[in-house]
């Protein structure tokens, strides 16, 4: 049976197709979820991607956070279905309290496009078992507000755990506290990411093909589960 | 009609970048004198009933879910009375 991995198109996203098409090229079966509609049509895992849902007004992510599709989305993350928020996903995964922590404006008011070279720090989350900790991969960054805070408290507990999935190398684009570019939930099957490892899985169009790793990851997580 | 008035501010230990933009810009355009500029939110909530404890609760419990993320913000919740008599 093929593995049905989920992407939710609110009103706003753009990197849904990409997330779709990744999904694709890692073997599974991409499945378009719409933000109102409660159902996740069986699906084994949920991608939120990246965009700017709902016009990011009041908050990125905060009202894609009461959507719908997100009350079943929270409610299967805490059973343990594997869900990767990727940049505005991340936001929605922090405003829905599946994550600690906020993601802000960057330190230096400019939105930030580049390739930006990452630290895998844990290989052992849903989206990230095809990696090897310490593995350094170069996928796409844009972002406005992806500088990640969380009280100081917050920010150890993380690093104790061991729950910092990526960092910023090289550069820190956005002031992310720590360098932050993702984190994990306790249980890894819920992780948030700031840059775009959908944007990397095709020689053509990506700097590389490092990304495909976060895809390939949970499939390998589903088929073994 | 009645207004309850929610303001949203940036927690005191939150880096506000807009608000350095804008403190940074004031002494260019002449304006000397101000120590530190944060920039926050502003939301006016017009009641269709009258402002009484149990709406102020449910204005908080917007405030605290939604208007606000409380890990980055402070909110505040004040009524501004009845406007136009």
């Amino acid at each position: 049976m093929t593995t049905r991995v989920g992407v939710v198109t609110f009103p706003g996203s753009l990197d849904d197709r990409d997330a779709q098409r990744a999904v694709r090229l890692a073997g599974a079966e991409p499945v378009a979820l719409w933000h109102r509609d409660k159902d996740l049509h069986q699906v084994d895992a949920v991608v939120l991607p990246g965009g700017f849902s709902y016009g990011d007004y009041l908050r990125c992510g905060a009202i894609s956070r009461f959507s719908p599709v997100m009350d079943t989305v929270i409610e299967q993350a805490k059973l343990g279905m594997p869900v990767l928020g990727i940049c505005n996903g991340f936001q929605v995964l922090c405003e829905s309290h599946l994550l600690p922590g906020a993601l802000t404006r960057n330190d230096s008011l400019h939105f930030i496009c580049r390739d930006q070279k990452l630290r895998i720090e844990n290989a052992s989350t849903a989206w990230t078992r095809d990696y090897s900790a310490g593995q350094e991969i170069v996928v796409p960054l844009k972002n406005g507000e992806g500088r990640f805070v969380a009280d100081g408290r917050v920010l150890d507990e993380l690093e104790a755990e061991g729950r910092v999935v990526a960092r910023y190398l090289d550069l820190n684009p956005n002031g992310s506290y720590r360098d932050i570019a993702g984190i994990t939930n306790a249980a890894g099957n819920v992780v948030g990411l700031m840059p775009h490892p959908e944007h990397a899985v095709e020689p053509l169009t990506g700097p590389t093909t490092e990304g495909l790793g976060f895809f390939t990851s949970v499939l390998k997580q589903l088929v073994n589960a | 009609m009645a207004r309850v008035v929610v303001d949203v501010m940036l927690k005191p230990e939150i880096l506000d970048p807009q608000g350095q933009a804008v403190q940074r810009a004031l002494p260019r355009l002449g304006f000397a004198g101000i120590a530190d500029v944060r920039q926050g939110k502003r939301f006016e909530l017009e009641l269709e009933g009258p402002v009484d404890d149990a709406a102020l609760a449910r204005i908080r419990e917007a405030a605290e879910t939604f208007l606000a993320n409380t890990v980055i913000e402070d909110f505040t919740v004040r009524v501004e009375g009845e406007e136009g008599k």
